[in-house]
């Protein structure tokens, strides 16, 4: 670490010291999920915790997403803070009643009386042609459920210190990264430690003349696209959407009221997404006097993804895809 | 450091140091076991190949090996007919060539081919092949399962006498999936042949550090199932017990369960032995079980009886490994979908376009 205490990291490496972070200040946060014993299940996110930990606190698990996600909920009603590791979003499919069904309802349901304080970490991990059950980006569908906290960090820092805000909140929380990030490096100070409920989206770079609004790695490719596009004189607003739900959209609405142009870039479908939310929230707040353009959505084509090279790259959103419809739009 | 679960009630089907010798094959037709040497070579090769074009990086999409576990698919698919239905996972090669699928189909699915099995759409996970009664694999860890007893009930309805096989490993029995299946299957009598090929692994963890006993089986007890527990490498020993379990279920017996005790002699997914990886996989391990393989104690027993001499094992060797050598030259120039293959097979009508 550097006199400043701040030091290079990647995404990968800030998750594990967020994990390392959690599992040495709360006894009560324990890990469970598949690949945990693997040097390789998890990239570099994960590496070593049981031989630091314990595998009574970092648990290797039966191929059981549902029995281990619902163990997890039960006994974050008893004290403990379980993070529950998914390695492919994709699989967490089978556990869907105890995240929707249970999780996301009980406090709710039963009078604010129990709060599952569990963490739910789903992992995007595409490309590499695996196809359409091993692709699946599906923050949008969790963010539709009232009741779940959603969030999807785009930074080194919002890497670690979501997964530790999320993890301390006494909500359910879906942490969703993707493995495209974990590469990124940036200059990280020491953990900073947040109530989860007081962090909105935020504004990440300021510029004049259009807002692109993205999560995750689709904010990465806008932040690469405002590059290139600054060296034509275009100046991008760029808005870090890193919590889904409860979705705080006032910052893309008051970046929309000095731009008058907005784009939502999403690594997922449009259909009742998370782009078209964005969009539909920004419309109804923002006077039409004050849109120079009509917005645009950039997601996935709206079929599953598809394993053949030539075919992955037409599906997956490129920065040149951004970069061009940014021109478009400002060339109008 | 590790917790060991599992009470071990395999017993000598799990160690290595037992049945490594020629199998017996007394009373078996000749043909029946040229053909069968054959199709494991088939696949034995097939699989080696495409480990070579994954390490060429020819090969880009994941592939799980079953090298080792040739037999099990081999024995079962005598028994079978083109309108039988089975399902698969993500190891699932063998189970797609067994039937007798298009060797030239897979290799150019796996390179991402137009003229694969799935259209150049799926790769090495996502097979079909309806032809010759391979319903389809894909990689989510026991989905497939009920589907095979849906496939079942719709034999049952269409009262044929047709079956269904769902094919799974060790891993997928710790799925809810798994066990609501059985349940189903044989509350309803629905023919369906289960078939856990117990490899002991999931990924990269040993099965007693996953389930209380290594014996897949005990679930089909559980449900009243009939089960039959086998060598899984020794492919008559597989056989004569797809024959009995497939004989019943086509007489409307209901389910079946045939757990193969086997080894997968890679890894996990691609070409390496994943020695380092995981609580438990070492090197003796591996070449303990290759003393097992299913290929070499039949090509032994079958020399030793006279059926075929080694000349002959070689002659057979060399023709499989020119038939695989030209499917995968063809399957290198073959034409990729073209774009409009991403959007045509969503629906199974065009009239809306998207
Ligand atoms: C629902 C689901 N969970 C996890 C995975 C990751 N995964 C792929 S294969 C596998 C192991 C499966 O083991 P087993 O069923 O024994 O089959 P084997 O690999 O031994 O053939 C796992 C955990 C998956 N594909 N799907």
């Amino acid at each position: 670490m550097s006199v400043s205490g701040l030091k290079r990291s990647t995404y990968g490496e800030a998750i594990l010291e967020g994990f390392t972070y959690l599992l040495e200040n709360h006894e009560e946060v324990f890990v469970i999920g598949q690949g945990l014993w693997s040097p390789w299940y998890v990239g570099s996110s994960m590496t070593d915790l049981d031989k630091k930990f314990g595998i009574e606190r970092v648990m290797d698990s039966p191929v059981s997403e549902l029995a281990c996600t619902g163990a997890a909920v039960g006994a974050s009603l008893f004290g403990y803070r379980p993070i529950v590791v998914h390695p492919r979003m994709d699989f967490m499919l089978y556990a869907m009643d105890p995240i929707v069904n249970q999780a996301a309802k009980w406090s709710h349901m039963l009078g604010g009386q129990a709060h599952p304080a569990v963490t739910i970490r789903g992992i995007i991990n595409r490309g590499g042609e695996q196809g359409a059950q091993h692709s699946q980006a599906l923050h949008s569908w969790f963010a539709h459920i009232p009741g779940l906290r959603v969030v999807m960090p785009a930074t080194v820092e919002d890497a670690r210190d979501l997964l530790i805000a999320g993890t301390l909140c006494d909500d359910p929380v879906i942490y969703i990264d993707d493995r495209w990030l974990y590469h990124i490096e940036e200059d990280l100070s020491p953990p900073r430690i947040h109530d989860l409920a007081s962090l909105g989206n935020i504004v990440r770079r300021e510029g004049k003349d259009i807002t692109l609004a993205a999560s995750s790695y689709s904010f990465h490719q806008c932040q690469q696209a405002a590059d290139e596009l600054a060296k034509e004189g275009i100046d991008c607003e760029l808005v870090d959407l890193r919590i889904l739900n409860p979705l705080d959209i006032d910052p893309v609405i008051e970046s929309v009221q000095k731009t008058g142009n907005l784009i939502v870039v999403d690594g997922g479908w449009q259909t009742c997404g998370l782009a078209s939310e964005v969009v539909a929230g920004t419309c109804v707040a923002v006077d039409p006097s004050v849109w120079s353009n009509p917005p645009v959505r950039i997601n996935l084509p709206a079929t599953p993804a598809p394993t053949s090279k030539p075919l992955e790259e037409l599906y997956y959103i490129n920065t040149e895809e951004i970069i061009t419809a940014v021109r478009t739009m400002l060339e109008k | 450091m590790y917790p060991e679960y599992s009470v071990k009630e395999l017993g000598f089907l799990s160690d290595p140091s037992f049945h490594n010798s020629p199998i017996d094959i007394r009373g078996c037709d000749a043909d029946t076991l040229q053909h069968q040497l054959r199709m494991m070579l088939i696949i034995r090769v097939a699989e080696e190949k495409i480990a070579q074009l994954v390490i060429e990086s020819l090969a880009r999409c994941p592939c799980h090996l079953g090298i080792g576990q040739e037999a099990i698919a081999t024995g079962i698919s005598s028994f079978l007919r083109a309108t039988d239905r089975v399902f698969g996972a993500h190891r699932s090669h063998s189970h797609y060539l067994a039937l007798g699928g298009s060797i030239t189909e897979l290799m150019d699915e796996i390179l991402g081919k137009a003229s694969g099995c799935s259209k150049g759409m799926g790769g090495s996970m996502h097979l079909y092949g309806k032809e010759v009664g391979f319903a389809g694999s894909v990689p989510i860890v026991a989905g497939t399962i009920p589907l095979a007893v849906g496939a079942a009930l719709a034999a049952k309805k269409d009262g044929n006498g047709d079956i269904a096989v769902s094919y799974f490993g060790d891993g997928a029995s710790e799925e809810g999936s798994f066990h609501e299946s059985l349940n189903l299957a044989s509350s309803y009598k629905l023919p369906v042949l289960f078939v856990c090929e117990n490899n002991f692994y999931a990924s990269h963890l040993d099965i007693s550090y996953r389930q209380p006993s290594d014996r897949i089986s005990r679930f089909a007890d559980a449900h009243n199932i009939p089960v039959e527990l086998v060598d899984g490498n020794d492919v008559v020993a597989v056989a004569n017990a797809a024959r009995r379990l497939t004989t019943a279920m086509r007489e409307g017996q209901g389910p079946g369960f045939l757990e193969a005790v086997t080894y997968r002699w890679r890894g996990h997914v691609g070409p390496d032995e994943n020695i380092d990886v995981g609580v438990r996989r070492k090197v003796e391990d591996i070449d303990a079980w290759k003393k097992r393989d299913p290929i070499r104690r039949l090509a032994d027993a079958m020399v030793a009886a006279g059926i075929m001499d080694n000349n002959a094992f070689k002659a057979v060797q060399t023709d499989v490994e020119t038939e695989i050598s030209i499917a995968v030259e063809n399957a290198r120039t073959a034409p990729y979908p073209g774009n409009n293959a991403l959007t045509d097979y969503v629906f199974a009508s065009l009239e809306r376009p998207l």
